[in-house]
Protein backbone atom coordinates (compact mmCIF):
# COMPACT_ATOMS: atom_id res chain seq x y z
CA UNK A 1 0.00 0.00 0.00
CA UNK A 2 1.33 3.24 -1.00
CA UNK A 3 -0.24 7.30 -0.09
CA UNK A 4 0.90 10.17 -2.11
CA UNK A 5 0.00 13.15 0.19
CA UNK A 6 -0.27 16.21 -1.33
CA UNK A 7 1.98 19.12 0.52
CA UNK A 8 0.20 22.45 1.29
CA UNK A 9 2.80 25.11 1.18
CA UNK A 10 3.64 28.36 -0.53
CA UNK A 11 6.57 27.57 -2.20
CA UNK A 12 8.50 29.14 1.05
CA UNK A 13 6.81 27.20 4.27
CA UNK A 14 5.20 23.53 4.59
CA UNK A 15 1.97 24.18 5.95
CA UNK A 16 0.96 22.73 9.25
CA UNK A 17 -2.16 21.12 8.21
CA UNK A 18 -0.03 19.11 6.04
CA UNK A 19 1.26 17.49 9.36
CA UNK A 20 -2.33 16.85 10.53
CA UNK A 21 -2.62 14.75 6.94
CA UNK A 22 0.89 12.81 7.23
CA UNK A 23 -0.77 11.56 10.56
CA UNK A 24 -4.03 10.20 8.87
CA UNK A 25 -1.70 8.51 6.31
CA UNK A 26 -0.01 6.88 9.47
CA UNK A 27 -3.17 5.76 10.72
CA UNK A 28 -3.86 4.00 7.73
CA UNK A 29 -0.34 2.94 7.16
CA UNK A 30 1.67 1.67 4.06
CA UNK A 31 4.46 3.76 2.69
CA UNK A 32 4.01 7.49 2.29
CA UNK A 33 5.22 9.67 -0.45
CA UNK A 34 4.43 13.61 -0.61
CA UNK A 35 4.24 15.48 -3.23
CA UNK A 36 5.57 19.18 -3.38
CA UNK A 37 4.50 20.88 -6.75
CA UNK A 38 5.88 24.14 -7.09
CA UNK A 39 8.11 26.41 -8.45
CA UNK A 40 11.30 27.01 -5.54
CA UNK A 41 10.29 25.34 -3.37
CA UNK A 42 13.23 23.32 -2.27
CA UNK A 43 12.81 24.52 1.50
CA UNK A 44 9.19 22.78 1.53
CA UNK A 45 10.98 19.65 0.41
CA UNK A 46 13.03 19.79 2.88
CA UNK A 47 10.77 20.06 5.65
CA UNK A 48 8.66 17.35 4.41
CA UNK A 49 11.39 15.39 4.40
CA UNK A 50 11.98 15.89 7.60
CA UNK A 51 8.72 14.83 8.99
CA UNK A 52 8.31 11.33 11.06
CA UNK A 53 6.92 8.42 8.62
CA UNK A 54 7.51 10.22 5.50
CA UNK A 55 9.07 7.59 3.24
CA UNK A 56 9.59 9.68 0.76
CA UNK A 57 9.61 13.12 -1.08
CA UNK A 58 8.45 13.77 -5.00
CA UNK A 59 9.07 17.43 -6.31
CA UNK A 60 7.80 18.65 -9.18
CA UNK A 61 9.26 22.39 -10.02
CA UNK A 62 7.55 24.47 -13.04
CA UNK A 63 6.20 27.96 -12.96
CA UNK A 64 3.05 26.19 -13.86
CA UNK A 65 2.91 24.69 -10.21
CA UNK A 66 3.98 28.49 -8.62
CA UNK A 67 0.31 29.63 -7.60
CA UNK A 68 -1.18 26.10 -6.61
CA UNK A 69 -3.71 25.91 -9.85
CA UNK A 70 -5.88 23.27 -9.52
CA UNK A 71 -5.98 22.78 -13.52
CA UNK A 72 -2.18 22.57 -13.49
CA UNK A 73 -1.75 20.28 -10.18
CA UNK A 74 -4.81 17.90 -10.35
CA UNK A 75 -3.15 17.00 -14.01
CA UNK A 76 0.08 15.95 -12.34
CA UNK A 77 -1.02 14.06 -9.56
CA UNK A 78 -3.74 12.25 -12.00
CA UNK A 79 -0.06 10.78 -13.62
CA UNK A 80 1.26 10.05 -10.26
CA UNK A 81 -1.78 8.43 -8.73
CA UNK A 82 -1.52 5.10 -10.69
CA UNK A 83 1.25 4.23 -8.27
CA UNK A 84 -0.85 4.48 -5.25
CA UNK A 85 -3.43 2.88 -3.28
CA UNK A 86 -4.78 6.51 -1.16
CA UNK A 87 -3.99 9.97 -2.48
CA UNK A 88 -4.82 13.02 0.02
CA UNK A 89 -4.67 16.27 1.16
CA UNK A 90 -5.33 18.79 3.91
CA UNK A 91 -9.55 20.09 3.79
CA UNK A 92 -8.39 23.51 3.60
CA UNK A 93 -9.43 25.73 0.80
CA UNK A 94 -6.31 24.56 -1.30
CA UNK A 95 -7.23 20.57 -0.83
CA UNK A 96 -11.04 21.06 -0.88
CA UNK A 97 -10.53 23.04 -4.61
CA UNK A 98 -8.35 20.27 -5.64
CA UNK A 99 -8.77 17.12 -4.87
CA UNK A 100 -12.07 16.43 -6.20
CA UNK A 101 -10.87 17.41 -9.22
CA UNK A 102 -8.40 14.34 -9.16
CA UNK A 103 -10.83 12.25 -7.92
CA UNK A 104 -12.98 13.08 -10.88
CA UNK A 105 -10.24 12.34 -13.45
CA UNK A 106 -9.19 9.32 -12.02
CA UNK A 107 -13.07 8.49 -12.04
CA UNK A 108 -13.19 7.48 -7.95
CA UNK A 109 -15.21 9.60 -5.31
CA UNK A 110 -13.49 11.65 -3.24
CA UNK A 111 -14.13 11.44 0.55
CA UNK A 112 -14.22 14.87 2.22
CA UNK A 113 -13.17 15.87 5.73
CA UNK A 114 -12.26 12.83 7.46
CA UNK A 115 -12.09 12.94 10.88
CA UNK A 116 -11.15 9.11 11.66
CA UNK A 117 -9.59 6.15 10.02
CA UNK A 118 -11.63 2.73 10.87
CA UNK A 119 -9.72 0.65 7.87
CA UNK A 120 -7.70 1.26 4.85
CA UNK A 121 -11.23 1.54 2.96
CA UNK A 122 -13.58 2.86 5.99
CA UNK A 123 -14.05 6.69 7.45
CA UNK A 124 -15.30 8.65 9.72
CA UNK A 125 -17.17 12.17 8.32
CA UNK A 126 -18.98 14.64 9.69
CA UNK A 127 -22.17 15.65 7.72
CA UNK A 128 -25.07 18.10 8.17
CA UNK A 129 -22.69 20.37 9.63
CA UNK A 130 -21.52 17.85 12.39
CA UNK A 131 -24.95 17.09 13.80
CA UNK A 132 -24.39 13.48 12.53
CA UNK A 133 -21.25 11.46 11.58
CA UNK A 134 -21.51 9.13 8.84
CA UNK A 135 -19.14 6.04 8.64
CA UNK A 136 -18.48 5.47 4.59
CA UNK A 137 -16.64 2.90 2.79
CA UNK A 138 -15.17 3.10 -0.38
CA UNK A 139 -14.96 0.25 -3.02
CA UNK A 140 -13.02 2.60 -5.72
CA UNK A 141 -9.33 1.18 -6.19
CA UNK A 142 -8.09 4.59 -5.22
CA UNK A 143 -9.45 6.39 -2.35
CA UNK A 144 -8.69 10.35 -2.88
CA UNK A 145 -9.40 11.45 0.68
CA UNK A 146 -9.26 15.64 2.63
CA UNK A 147 -8.61 15.22 6.12
CA UNK A 148 -9.85 17.70 8.67
CA UNK A 149 -7.05 18.82 10.70
CA UNK A 150 -8.97 18.69 14.38
CA UNK A 151 -9.43 15.14 13.98
CA UNK A 152 -5.72 14.06 13.85
CA UNK A 153 -2.71 15.00 15.99
CA UNK A 154 -0.01 16.73 13.56
CA UNK A 155 2.98 14.41 12.94
CA UNK A 156 6.20 15.93 14.50
CA UNK A 157 7.80 17.73 11.89
CA UNK A 158 11.42 16.16 12.73
CA UNK A 159 12.24 12.89 13.03
CA UNK A 160 12.30 11.68 9.40
CA UNK A 161 14.81 11.93 6.66
CA UNK A 162 13.26 10.73 3.54
CA UNK A 163 14.65 10.48 0.29
CA UNK A 164 13.91 13.59 -2.20
CA UNK A 165 12.95 12.57 -5.62
CA UNK A 166 12.68 14.68 -8.99
CA UNK A 167 9.25 14.18 -10.56
CA UNK A 168 8.82 15.70 -14.93
CA UNK A 169 6.40 18.36 -14.71
CA UNK A 170 2.85 18.07 -16.73
CA UNK A 171 2.73 20.89 -19.58
CA UNK A 172 0.66 24.48 -18.60
CA UNK A 173 -2.93 23.71 -18.64
CA UNK A 174 -3.89 27.06 -19.88
CA UNK A 175 -6.85 27.93 -18.52
CA UNK A 176 -6.61 29.73 -15.56
CA UNK A 177 -3.85 32.30 -14.40
CA UNK A 178 -3.60 34.16 -10.90
CA UNK A 179 -4.30 37.55 -10.74
CA UNK A 180 -3.51 38.51 -7.55
CA UNK A 181 -3.91 37.89 -3.63
CA UNK A 182 -4.77 39.86 -0.79
CA UNK A 183 -3.85 37.95 2.54
CA UNK A 184 -4.44 39.50 5.93
CA UNK A 185 -1.32 39.88 7.69
CA UNK A 186 -1.29 39.19 11.32
CA UNK A 187 0.99 38.87 14.01
CA UNK A 188 -1.03 36.53 15.86
CA UNK A 189 -1.40 32.70 15.08
CA UNK A 190 -2.71 31.56 12.17
CA UNK A 191 -6.52 30.42 13.52
CA UNK A 192 -6.33 26.72 12.73
CA UNK A 193 -2.77 26.64 14.73
CA UNK A 194 -4.14 28.85 17.50
CA UNK A 195 -3.91 26.93 21.50
CA UNK A 196 -6.33 29.56 22.29
CA UNK A 197 -8.87 31.66 20.28
CA UNK A 198 -10.81 34.73 21.01
CA UNK A 199 -14.03 35.07 18.50
CA UNK A 200 -16.20 38.05 18.27
CA UNK A 201 -19.67 37.83 17.20
CA UNK A 202 -22.26 40.38 15.59
CA UNK A 203 -22.52 41.60 19.50
CA UNK A 204 -19.32 43.10 18.99
CA UNK A 205 -21.03 46.12 17.14
CA UNK A 206 -18.43 47.41 15.00
CA UNK A 207 -15.03 46.88 13.80
CA UNK A 208 -12.77 49.07 15.96
CA UNK A 209 -14.46 47.46 18.89
CA UNK A 210 -12.62 43.94 18.44
CA UNK A 211 -9.67 45.92 19.61
CA UNK A 212 -10.99 45.10 23.13
CA UNK A 213 -10.74 41.43 21.84
CA UNK A 214 -7.23 41.93 20.44
CA UNK A 215 -6.44 43.30 23.76
CA UNK A 216 -7.41 40.27 25.72
CA UNK A 217 -5.85 37.91 22.49
CA UNK A 218 -2.30 39.75 22.82
CA UNK A 219 -2.80 38.90 26.93
CA UNK A 220 -3.44 35.24 26.07
CA UNK A 221 -1.19 34.73 23.00
CA UNK A 222 -4.33 33.76 21.54
CA UNK A 223 -5.61 34.30 17.73
CA UNK A 224 -9.10 35.99 17.13
CA UNK A 225 -11.77 34.48 15.21
CA UNK A 226 -15.29 35.79 14.12
CA UNK A 227 -18.98 34.68 13.53
CA UNK A 228 -20.42 35.22 9.92
CA UNK A 229 -22.43 37.93 11.23
CA UNK A 230 -19.79 40.05 12.24
CA UNK A 231 -17.74 39.02 8.65
CA UNK A 232 -20.75 39.89 6.95
CA UNK A 233 -20.89 43.16 8.93
CA UNK A 234 -17.66 44.39 7.87
CA UNK A 235 -15.85 43.99 11.21
CA UNK A 236 -12.87 41.67 10.35
CA UNK A 237 -12.22 39.99 6.90
CA UNK A 238 -13.55 36.46 5.35
CA UNK A 239 -10.72 34.47 7.02
CA UNK A 240 -11.57 35.12 10.21
CA UNK A 241 -14.47 33.33 10.09
CA UNK A 242 -15.23 30.22 12.10
CA UNK A 243 -18.04 27.54 10.91
CA UNK A 244 -19.21 25.09 8.63
CA UNK A 245 -18.26 26.94 5.86
CA UNK A 246 -15.35 28.89 7.70
CA UNK A 247 -12.27 27.29 9.03
CA UNK A 248 -13.21 24.24 11.74
CA UNK A 249 -10.98 24.70 14.73
CA UNK A 250 -10.47 22.88 17.88
CA UNK A 251 -8.31 24.38 20.38
CA UNK A 252 -7.47 24.35 24.05
CA UNK A 253 -9.41 26.95 24.94
CA UNK A 254 -12.50 28.96 22.79
CA UNK A 255 -13.61 32.36 24.03
CA UNK A 256 -17.35 33.33 22.25
CA UNK A 257 -17.94 36.99 23.01
CA UNK A 258 -21.11 38.45 21.45
CA UNK A 259 -21.97 35.18 19.62
CA UNK A 260 -25.20 33.56 19.87
CA UNK A 261 -24.14 29.86 18.90
CA UNK A 262 -25.95 29.59 15.52
CA UNK A 263 -25.76 25.59 14.16
CA UNK A 264 -23.23 26.79 11.74
CA UNK A 265 -21.39 28.64 13.63
CA UNK A 266 -20.88 25.83 16.59
CA UNK A 267 -20.14 23.13 13.66
CA UNK A 268 -16.75 24.87 13.49
CA UNK A 269 -15.54 24.90 16.97
CA UNK A 270 -17.58 22.91 18.89
CA UNK A 271 -14.40 20.35 19.15
CA UNK A 272 -12.53 22.75 21.34
CA UNK A 273 -11.49 21.46 24.90
CA UNK A 274 -12.87 24.26 26.81
CA UNK A 275 -15.40 26.55 25.64
CA UNK A 276 -16.12 30.03 27.24
CA UNK A 277 -19.31 31.82 26.13
CA UNK A 278 -19.78 35.86 26.97
CA UNK A 279 -23.57 36.69 26.32
CA UNK A 280 -25.79 39.29 27.68
CA UNK A 281 -28.34 36.78 27.03
CA UNK A 282 -28.85 33.78 29.76
CA UNK A 283 -30.58 31.93 26.48
CA UNK A 284 -28.35 32.10 23.71
CA UNK A 285 -27.64 28.70 22.11
CA UNK A 286 -23.91 29.41 22.92
CA UNK A 287 -24.75 28.51 26.29
CA UNK A 288 -25.72 24.78 25.08
CA UNK A 289 -22.10 23.95 24.77
CA UNK A 290 -20.02 26.32 26.71
CA UNK A 291 -18.20 24.60 29.64
CA UNK A 292 -18.52 28.12 31.37
CA UNK A 293 -20.73 31.27 30.47
CA UNK A 294 -20.99 34.29 31.69
CA UNK A 295 -24.21 36.49 31.23
CA UNK A 296 -22.71 40.08 30.51
CA UNK A 297 -22.44 43.08 29.20
CA UNK A 298 -19.26 42.20 26.63
CA UNK A 299 -18.41 45.91 26.85
CA UNK A 300 -17.53 45.51 30.45
CA UNK A 301 -16.76 42.46 30.87
CA UNK A 302 -14.08 41.75 28.32
CA UNK A 303 -12.01 44.99 29.44
CA UNK A 304 -12.35 42.98 32.96
CA UNK A 305 -11.15 40.21 31.98
CA UNK A 306 -8.31 41.40 30.19
CA UNK A 307 -6.89 43.53 33.20
CA UNK A 308 -7.85 40.48 35.67
CA UNK A 309 -5.31 38.15 33.46
CA UNK A 310 -2.54 40.68 34.40
CA UNK B 1 -24.48 33.34 -22.98
CA UNK B 2 -25.97 30.52 -21.50
CA UNK B 3 -26.03 29.73 -17.87
CA UNK B 4 -26.52 26.66 -16.21
CA UNK B 5 -27.71 26.69 -12.18
CA UNK B 6 -27.55 23.14 -10.73
CA UNK B 7 -29.50 23.49 -7.35
CA UNK B 8 -29.86 21.02 -4.70
CA UNK B 9 -33.03 19.99 -2.20
CA UNK B 10 -31.61 19.78 0.94
CA UNK B 11 -32.83 19.98 4.69
CA UNK B 12 -33.21 23.84 5.63
CA UNK B 13 -30.38 25.34 7.28
CA UNK B 14 -32.31 26.16 10.52
CA UNK B 15 -33.46 22.49 11.08
CA UNK B 16 -31.51 20.71 13.65
CA UNK B 17 -31.26 17.48 12.04
CA UNK B 18 -31.66 14.48 14.07
CA UNK B 19 -30.08 10.97 13.67
CA UNK B 20 -32.44 8.43 12.95
CA UNK B 21 -32.25 5.90 16.05
CA UNK B 22 -31.07 3.22 13.34
CA UNK B 23 -28.13 4.45 12.52
CA UNK B 24 -29.44 4.53 8.59
CA UNK B 25 -29.45 8.24 8.26
CA UNK B 26 -31.17 10.99 9.43
CA UNK B 27 -34.36 11.78 9.89
CA UNK B 28 -35.96 13.62 6.63
CA UNK B 29 -40.10 12.65 7.32
CA UNK B 30 -42.07 15.60 8.16
CA UNK B 31 -38.68 18.16 8.00
CA UNK B 32 -38.39 21.37 6.20
CA UNK B 33 -36.54 21.03 2.89
CA UNK B 34 -35.06 24.07 0.63
CA UNK B 35 -32.86 24.84 -1.70
CA UNK B 36 -29.72 24.76 -0.60
CA UNK B 37 -28.43 28.39 0.68
CA UNK B 38 -25.20 28.58 -1.73
CA UNK B 39 -27.46 27.59 -4.88
CA UNK B 40 -29.75 30.51 -3.87
CA UNK B 41 -26.51 32.91 -3.98
CA UNK B 42 -25.61 31.44 -7.39
CA UNK B 43 -29.13 31.82 -9.45
CA UNK B 44 -29.09 35.28 -7.89
CA UNK B 45 -25.93 35.96 -9.69
CA UNK B 46 -27.39 34.14 -12.66
CA UNK B 47 -29.78 36.41 -12.66
CA UNK B 48 -27.56 39.71 -12.15
CA UNK B 49 -25.74 38.53 -15.12
CA UNK B 50 -28.54 38.26 -17.30
CA UNK B 51 -29.66 42.08 -15.72
CA UNK B 52 -26.40 43.16 -16.77
CA UNK B 53 -26.97 42.17 -20.11
CA UNK B 54 -23.74 39.17 -19.77
CA UNK B 55 -26.15 36.70 -19.85
CA UNK B 56 -28.64 35.57 -22.21
CA UNK B 57 -30.69 32.67 -20.42
CA UNK B 58 -30.69 31.15 -16.95
CA UNK B 59 -31.45 26.89 -17.05
CA UNK B 60 -31.86 25.82 -13.55
CA UNK B 61 -30.95 22.13 -12.88
CA UNK B 62 -32.04 19.49 -10.37
CA UNK B 63 -31.12 15.77 -9.84
CA UNK B 64 -33.51 13.66 -7.44
CA UNK B 65 -36.97 13.07 -6.61
CA UNK B 66 -39.98 14.31 -7.99
CA UNK B 67 -40.29 17.11 -5.20
CA UNK B 68 -36.94 18.62 -6.13
CA UNK B 69 -39.06 20.32 -8.99
CA UNK B 70 -40.44 22.82 -5.87
CA UNK B 71 -36.92 23.16 -6.11
CA UNK B 72 -36.56 24.49 -9.51
CA UNK B 73 -39.69 26.27 -9.21
CA UNK B 74 -38.07 28.45 -6.61
CA UNK B 75 -34.94 29.26 -8.80
CA UNK B 76 -37.75 29.63 -11.61
CA UNK B 77 -38.96 32.73 -9.17
CA UNK B 78 -35.78 33.64 -8.54
CA UNK B 79 -35.37 34.65 -12.47
CA UNK B 80 -34.58 31.23 -14.28
CA UNK B 81 -35.56 31.17 -17.61
CA UNK B 82 -36.38 27.48 -17.99
CA UNK B 83 -35.25 23.90 -15.71
CA UNK B 84 -34.39 20.39 -15.97
CA UNK B 85 -35.23 17.31 -13.68
CA UNK B 86 -33.21 14.42 -13.76
CA UNK B 87 -35.37 12.08 -11.80
CA UNK B 88 -33.70 9.64 -9.36
CA UNK B 89 -34.53 8.42 -6.21
CA UNK B 90 -31.19 7.27 -5.59
CA UNK B 91 -29.13 9.08 -2.96
CA UNK B 92 -27.16 11.69 -5.21
CA UNK B 93 -23.82 11.70 -4.96
CA UNK B 94 -21.11 14.13 -6.58
CA UNK B 95 -19.28 11.95 -8.74
CA UNK B 96 -23.23 10.94 -10.17
CA UNK B 97 -23.93 14.51 -9.93
CA UNK B 98 -20.96 15.59 -11.93
CA UNK B 99 -21.83 13.09 -15.09
CA UNK B 100 -25.25 14.01 -15.05
CA UNK B 101 -24.27 17.56 -15.75
CA UNK B 102 -21.59 17.37 -17.67
CA UNK B 103 -23.96 15.24 -20.22
CA UNK B 104 -26.59 18.56 -19.62
CA UNK B 105 -23.01 20.88 -20.01
CA UNK B 106 -22.81 19.05 -23.46
CA UNK B 107 -26.41 19.31 -24.79
CA UNK B 108 -26.87 23.17 -23.92
CA UNK B 109 -23.50 24.44 -23.94
CA UNK B 110 -23.46 26.88 -21.92
CA UNK B 111 -20.51 29.25 -21.25
CA UNK B 112 -20.82 29.47 -17.08
CA UNK B 113 -21.92 26.61 -14.82
CA UNK B 114 -22.31 28.14 -11.33
CA UNK B 115 -22.59 26.13 -8.65
CA UNK B 116 -22.97 26.09 -4.45
CA UNK B 117 -19.62 25.48 -2.69
CA UNK B 118 -21.25 23.28 -0.99
CA UNK B 119 -24.76 21.10 -0.10
CA UNK B 120 -25.20 21.90 3.27
CA UNK B 121 -26.60 18.29 3.56
CA UNK B 122 -23.62 16.17 2.84
CA UNK B 123 -21.06 18.90 2.89
CA UNK B 124 -19.17 17.11 0.07
CA UNK B 125 -17.63 20.14 -1.46
CA UNK B 126 -17.00 18.51 -4.59
CA UNK B 127 -19.36 18.66 -7.60
CA UNK B 128 -18.22 21.82 -9.17
CA UNK B 129 -14.58 21.01 -9.22
CA UNK B 130 -15.54 17.16 -10.17
CA UNK B 131 -18.13 19.08 -13.44
CA UNK B 132 -14.77 20.77 -14.42
CA UNK B 133 -12.48 17.99 -14.59
CA UNK B 134 -14.69 16.01 -16.46
CA UNK B 135 -15.58 19.05 -19.15
CA UNK B 136 -11.82 20.03 -18.61
CA UNK B 137 -12.79 23.64 -18.25
CA UNK B 138 -11.41 25.91 -15.73
CA UNK B 139 -12.64 26.56 -11.83
CA UNK B 140 -13.03 28.97 -9.33
CA UNK B 141 -14.40 27.82 -6.24
CA UNK B 142 -15.86 29.97 -3.17
CA UNK B 143 -16.26 32.77 -5.42
CA UNK B 144 -17.30 36.32 -3.34
CA UNK B 145 -17.16 38.38 -6.76
CA UNK B 146 -17.64 37.32 -10.07
CA UNK B 147 -17.05 39.43 -13.19
CA UNK B 148 -17.15 38.33 -16.97
CA UNK B 149 -15.63 39.99 -19.90
CA UNK B 150 -15.41 38.79 -23.61
CA UNK B 151 -13.84 35.54 -23.31
CA UNK B 152 -12.81 35.69 -19.50
CA UNK B 153 -14.23 35.40 -16.30
CA UNK B 154 -12.65 37.13 -13.28
CA UNK B 155 -13.17 35.55 -9.62
CA UNK B 156 -12.13 36.62 -6.75
CA UNK B 157 -11.89 34.02 -4.14
CA UNK B 158 -11.98 32.66 -0.80
CA UNK B 159 -9.09 31.43 0.55
CA UNK B 160 -7.69 30.45 4.18
CA UNK B 161 -5.31 33.19 4.21
CA UNK B 162 -7.39 36.05 2.85
CA UNK B 163 -8.93 36.37 -1.01
CA UNK B 164 -7.25 35.59 -4.72
CA UNK B 165 -8.36 36.78 -7.34
CA UNK B 166 -8.09 34.71 -10.79
CA UNK B 167 -8.61 34.91 -13.91
CA UNK B 168 -9.85 31.86 -16.14
CA UNK B 169 -11.00 31.26 -19.80
CA UNK B 170 -14.79 30.73 -20.53
CA UNK B 171 -16.42 28.65 -20.60
CA UNK B 172 -15.76 27.82 -16.87
CA UNK B 173 -17.58 26.89 -13.50
CA UNK B 174 -17.71 28.73 -10.67
CA UNK B 175 -18.45 27.93 -7.07
CA UNK B 176 -20.29 30.03 -4.75
CA UNK B 177 -19.27 31.37 -1.26
CA UNK B 178 -21.67 32.96 1.12
CA UNK B 179 -20.47 36.74 0.63
CA UNK B 180 -21.05 36.91 -3.40
CA UNK B 181 -24.51 38.38 -3.05
CA UNK B 182 -27.39 38.49 -0.61
CA UNK B 183 -30.61 36.84 -2.54
CA UNK B 184 -33.22 38.60 -3.46
CA UNK B 185 -36.63 37.60 -1.80
CA UNK B 186 -39.51 35.67 -4.73
CA UNK B 187 -42.08 37.69 -4.85
CA UNK B 188 -45.60 36.32 -5.68
CA UNK B 189 -46.18 37.45 -8.77
CA UNK B 190 -42.57 35.84 -9.65
CA UNK B 191 -44.35 32.51 -7.96
CA UNK B 192 -46.98 33.04 -9.96
CA UNK B 193 -45.03 33.54 -13.32
CA UNK B 194 -42.77 30.61 -12.45
CA UNK B 195 -45.48 28.31 -12.41
CA UNK B 196 -45.86 29.19 -16.17
CA UNK B 197 -42.21 28.86 -17.21
CA UNK B 198 -40.62 25.62 -19.24
CA UNK B 199 -39.40 22.70 -16.36
CA UNK B 200 -38.56 19.33 -18.74
CA UNK B 201 -37.91 15.95 -17.22
CA UNK B 202 -35.30 13.38 -18.27
CA UNK B 203 -33.83 10.10 -17.11
CA UNK B 204 -30.51 9.26 -15.98
CA UNK B 205 -30.38 6.40 -19.28
CA UNK B 206 -31.65 9.63 -21.36
CA UNK B 207 -28.31 11.35 -20.06
CA UNK B 208 -26.44 7.96 -19.84
CA UNK B 209 -25.71 8.36 -16.15
CA UNK B 210 -25.85 5.76 -13.48
CA UNK B 211 -26.38 7.05 -10.21
CA UNK B 212 -25.29 4.28 -8.14
CA UNK B 213 -23.76 5.73 -4.87
CA UNK B 214 -20.05 4.85 -5.09
CA UNK B 215 -19.40 5.47 -1.43
CA UNK B 216 -21.04 3.05 1.10
CA UNK B 217 -22.87 4.53 4.27
CA UNK B 218 -22.10 1.94 6.74
CA UNK B 219 -23.76 3.93 9.72
CA UNK B 220 -24.71 7.28 10.74
CA UNK B 221 -24.45 8.22 14.16
CA UNK B 222 -24.65 11.23 16.73
CA UNK B 223 -21.75 13.31 17.61
CA UNK B 224 -20.69 12.95 21.48
CA UNK B 225 -22.33 15.44 23.34
CA UNK B 226 -20.63 17.87 25.61
CA UNK B 227 -20.96 17.58 29.43
CA UNK B 228 -22.70 20.42 30.63
CA UNK B 229 -21.33 23.66 31.60
CA UNK B 230 -22.07 25.92 34.36
CA UNK B 231 -22.88 29.63 34.30
CA UNK B 232 -20.40 31.67 36.69
CA UNK B 233 -21.19 34.96 38.47
CA UNK B 234 -18.24 36.99 37.41
CA UNK B 235 -15.02 37.64 35.77
CA UNK B 236 -13.85 36.56 38.77
CA UNK B 237 -15.08 33.45 38.67
CA UNK B 238 -14.55 32.78 35.39
CA UNK B 239 -10.90 33.61 35.53
CA UNK B 240 -10.32 30.91 38.74
CA UNK B 241 -12.40 28.37 36.85
CA UNK B 242 -10.02 28.66 33.45
CA UNK B 243 -6.75 28.57 36.12
CA UNK B 244 -7.68 26.15 38.49
CA UNK B 245 -10.63 23.61 37.37
CA UNK B 246 -9.90 23.69 33.42
CA UNK B 247 -6.36 24.46 33.66
CA UNK B 248 -7.14 25.97 30.21
CA UNK B 249 -4.62 29.49 31.43
C1 LIG C 1 -25.37 28.27 4.54
C2 LIG C 1 -24.99 29.00 5.78
C3 LIG C 1 -23.70 28.86 6.25
C4 LIG C 1 -23.30 29.54 7.40
N1 LIG C 1 -22.02 29.39 7.84
C5 LIG C 1 -21.63 30.02 8.98
C6 LIG C 1 -20.31 29.86 9.49
O1 LIG C 1 -19.46 29.17 8.91
N2 LIG C 1 -19.98 30.51 10.63
C7 LIG C 1 -20.88 31.31 11.32
O2 LIG C 1 -20.52 31.86 12.37
N3 LIG C 1 -22.12 31.48 10.84
C8 LIG C 1 -22.52 30.87 9.69
N4 LIG C 1 -23.79 31.07 9.22
C9 LIG C 1 -24.64 32.10 9.88
C10 LIG C 1 -25.34 31.62 11.13
O3 LIG C 1 -26.54 30.98 10.78
C11 LIG C 1 -25.64 32.82 12.06
O4 LIG C 1 -26.41 33.76 11.36
C12 LIG C 1 -24.40 33.52 12.60
O5 LIG C 1 -23.49 32.58 13.13
C13 LIG C 1 -24.80 34.50 13.69
O6 LIG C 1 -23.66 35.23 14.13
P1 LIG C 1 -23.64 35.89 15.58
O7 LIG C 1 -23.80 34.84 16.61
O8 LIG C 1 -22.43 36.75 15.65
O9 LIG C 1 -24.87 36.89 15.53
P2 LIG C 1 -26.25 36.85 16.30
O10 LIG C 1 -26.95 35.56 16.11
O11 LIG C 1 -26.96 38.09 15.94
O12 LIG C 1 -25.83 36.91 17.84
C14 LIG C 1 -25.27 38.02 18.46
C15 LIG C 1 -25.15 37.70 19.95
O13 LIG C 1 -24.49 38.76 20.61
C16 LIG C 1 -25.09 38.96 21.86
N5 LIG C 1 -24.81 40.35 22.26
C17 LIG C 1 -25.20 41.48 21.62
N6 LIG C 1 -24.72 42.57 22.26
C18 LIG C 1 -24.03 42.12 23.32
C19 LIG C 1 -23.29 42.76 24.36
N7 LIG C 1 -23.19 44.11 24.42
N8 LIG C 1 -22.70 41.99 25.30
C20 LIG C 1 -22.79 40.64 25.25
N9 LIG C 1 -23.47 39.98 24.29
C21 LIG C 1 -24.07 40.72 23.34
C22 LIG C 1 -26.56 38.67 21.63
O14 LIG C 1 -27.20 38.30 22.86
C23 LIG C 1 -26.48 37.50 20.65
O15 LIG C 1 -26.48 36.24 21.33
C24 LIG C 1 -24.21 30.39 8.08
C25 LIG C 1 -25.51 30.52 7.60
C26 LIG C 1 -25.90 29.85 6.45
C27 LIG C 1 -27.28 30.01 5.95
N1 LIG D 1 -28.63 16.50 -6.66
C1 LIG D 1 -28.18 17.68 -7.12
N2 LIG D 1 -28.89 18.37 -8.03
C2 LIG D 1 -28.45 19.57 -8.49
N3 LIG D 1 -27.31 20.14 -8.10
C3 LIG D 1 -26.56 19.49 -7.19
C4 LIG D 1 -26.95 18.24 -6.65
N4 LIG D 1 -25.99 17.86 -5.78
C5 LIG D 1 -25.05 18.84 -5.77
N5 LIG D 1 -25.39 19.83 -6.62
C6 LIG D 1 -24.65 21.08 -6.90
O1 LIG D 1 -23.31 20.93 -6.45
C7 LIG D 1 -23.03 21.84 -5.39
C8 LIG D 1 -22.05 21.23 -4.40
O2 LIG D 1 -22.58 20.07 -3.82
P1 LIG D 1 -21.69 19.01 -3.01
O3 LIG D 1 -20.51 18.71 -3.85
O4 LIG D 1 -22.60 17.84 -2.79
O5 LIG D 1 -21.32 19.69 -1.71
C9 LIG D 1 -24.39 22.22 -4.84
O6 LIG D 1 -24.33 23.47 -4.19
C10 LIG D 1 -25.22 22.24 -6.11
O7 LIG D 1 -24.99 23.43 -6.86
Amino acid sequence: MGILVIAEHDNARLKAATLNTIAAATKIGGDITVLVAGQGAADVAKAAAAVAGVAKVLVADDAAYRDQLAENLSALIVKLAAGYTHVMAPATAFGKNLLPRVAALLDVAQISEIVAVQSADTFVRPIYAGNALATVQSADPIKVITVRSTGFDAAASTGGSAAVENVAAEADSGLSRLVGQELTKSARPELTAARIIVSGGRGMGSGENFALLEALADKLGAAVGASRAAVDAGFVPNDYQVGQTGKIVAPELYIAVGISGAIQHLAGMKDSKVIVAINKDAEAPITQVADYWLVADLFQAVPELTAALG
Amino acid sequence: MKILVPVKRVVDYNVKVRVKSDGTGVETTNVKMSMNPFDEIAVEEAVRLKEAGVATEIVAVSIGVTQVQETLRTALAIGADRAIHVQTDLETQPLGVAKALKALVDKEQPGLVILGKQAIDDDANQTGQMLAALLGWSQATFASKVKVEGETVTVTREIDGGLETLALKLPAIVTTDLRLNEPRYVTLPNIMKAKKKPLDTVTPDALGVDFAPRLKTLKVSEPAKRGAGKQVGSVAELVEKLKNEAKAI
